[in-house]
């Protein structure tokens, strides 16, 4: 890979031939590194230091950070601002876009800001429901769904225009990703619809947690049947549960998470379940790492988002790579 | 009727025979449809439109019909309106994780599709929907989709020929 001089404070990367972002996490991807991305729990809160502070645990662990919108339709603070001041420290961010509050007007503009503030790298979402969260009252937006946003922003980038056919004088330049949930009915539908949104833009995808490895191989091995992993960069949701208490509430209430009951049982009978909750996770990385057609994971840790680095550490994945963080003495990406 | 659109479903191939040859005669029917006024025969035809499909796929009237590119499952009764496949929510048995009581509409739409001869076409990727035309008859925009080449452009901007 060539050295890069990287942008701290905020500056862009050149952006490299063939490529359709100026940020790492493509870079790294298209170099065929095992990437890691996490999610940074957004504050309840207007002051930038508790994002910088909930940023700094990843350091050197992570190539890429998710900045989630309003998940679990619970409010926080908005992605585009999360992601408008980590850019400012050099961080490469995934800004997710989901479908439930705005409309295409306002997406669009998000975009457009978003691109200008540094994103390199959208996660187009539909959603989760407003019954999910603690605002059940709010009207349920979906104007667009994640396949119709990734066309969109597709065209943005690819076409610069707005969906109306009206031009843009600067495209933004964005790597598109979708989420994939291999794990929820219909099965033999969900890698189709892989396929669907490829075909509506996506380059990299990052899965719903993973906690059943069986259900994992057989979409995989579908999937590259297919040809899908040729076509796009897949990068598979784990995350360390705290207890079997919490799992089978996920379980049972989260929408579209699947935890067989032999993960469970074997957190109850762990001595310390929040332990064994994290000795999981890492398996389940090293696991789906010798996957063919896996490109890495993306690490939801909630609430446990200090436990990433010695998980990316015990997993042995940055094969001695340190990824960029503000201040990093290195020039390699 | 939740069981009329079930049944629906299970007929799918059936149905998809029966549309494709009302959508014929309606487009046949052009010259006819001309003559009276596109806008005057709007009324009467989305009524016998909304009659039928209200009580077949309990259709909402979105006025960009999609159900034979869906399983003949209609998806604007998605909580979500999703028109483009199921979200990552649906529940172990195929279930709606916004109303747990009913079936999720992709996972019928998946199993319609299966049923059908142009069931391929779900894999079709379904422009953002145009709000503008909710509550107008579908059957006389497709009929004018495929007659009148200028009816599109005056009506309305769109980037959904990409497929």
């Amino acid at each position: 890979m060539p050295t890069e001089q990287v942008g701290s404070e905020g500056q862009p990367l050149p952006m490299l031939e063939g490529h359709d972002s100026p940020g790492r996490l493509e870079r790294l991807l298209r170099a065929g590194k095992f990437a890691v991305t996490a999610e940074i729990a957004p504050p309840d809160s207007a002051a930038p230091e508790e994002v910088y502070e909930r940023v700094r645990i990843f350091d050197g662990h992570v190539d890429a950070i998710n900045a989630t919108d309003g998940s679990g339709a619970n409010c926080h603070m908005s992605s585009v601002g999360v992601c408008s001041l980590l850019t400012r420290q050099g961080y490469a961010m995934v800004m997710q876009v989901s479908c439930r509050d705005r409309n295409r007007i306002a997406i669009q503009g998000d975009v457009l800001g978003a691109a200008a503030m540094g994103v390199a790298n959208i996660l187009c979402l539909t959603g989760d429901g407003v019954q999910a969260g603690d605002q059940p009252s709010a009207k349920p937006v979906f104007d667009l769904d994640c396949m119709s946003l990734l066309e969109m922003v597709t065209s943005m980038r690819d076409q610069s225009q707005f969906l109306s056919g009206r031009r843009l004088s600067s495209p933004p330049r964005v790597f598109l990703g979708a989420a994939a949930n291999p794990f929820g009915p219909p099965l033999d539908y969900r890698p189709l619809r892989l396929q669907k949104k490829i075909a509506a833009g996506a380059q990299f995808i990052q899965t719903q947690y993973c906690f059943d490895i069986d259900r994992f191989r057989t979409y995989m091995n579908r999937v590259r049947e297919m040809g899908l992993t040729e076509r796009c960069y897949i990068l598979v949701g784990v995350g360390p549960m705290p207890s079997a208490k919490t799992a089978a509430w996920i379980r049972d209430n989260v929408p579209g998470v699947h935890i067989p009951d032999d993960i469970i049982r074997r957190l109850l009978g762990a001595k310390n379940q929040r332990e064994e909750g994290v000795k999981i996770c890492i398996e389940m990385i090293q696991a789906v790492r010798e996957i063919q057609g896996v490109s890495g994971v993306h690490i939801m840790a909630y609430r446990q988002e200090e436990r990433v680095p010695e998980i990316v550490t015990e997993a042995g994945i940055l094969e001695g790579r340190s990824p960029w963080y503000p201040g990093i003495k290195t020039d390699h990406i | 009727m939740y069981r009329v659109r079930q049944w629906s479903v299970r007929n799918a191939r059936m149905l998809e025979w029966l549309y494709r040859r009302v959508e014929g005669a309606l487009t046949l029917l052009h010259p006819l449809w001309l003559w009276a006024g596109y806008n005057r025969i709007e009324r009467p035809v989305r009524s016998v439109e909304r009659l039928i499909k209200s009580a077949m796929f309990d259709c909402n009237m979105c006025g960009s019909c999609v159900l034979s590119q869906t399983g003949m499952s209609c998806p604007m009764n998605c909580p979500k309106e999703l028109r483009n496949g199921p979200c990552g929510g649906v529940r172990e048995h195929g279930y709606c994780e916004v109303k747990p009581e009913m079936r999720c509409v992709w996972v019928d739409a998946w199993e319609g599709s299966q049923k059908m001869r142009g069931g391929d076409s779900i894999q079709h990727v379904q422009p953002p929907l145009a709000n503008d035309f909710r509550g107008r008859s579908s059957w006389l925009s497709e009929v004018r989709k495929k007659r009148d080449k200028n009816f599109f452009l005056s009506v309305k901007n769109t980037s959904n020929d990409a497929n």
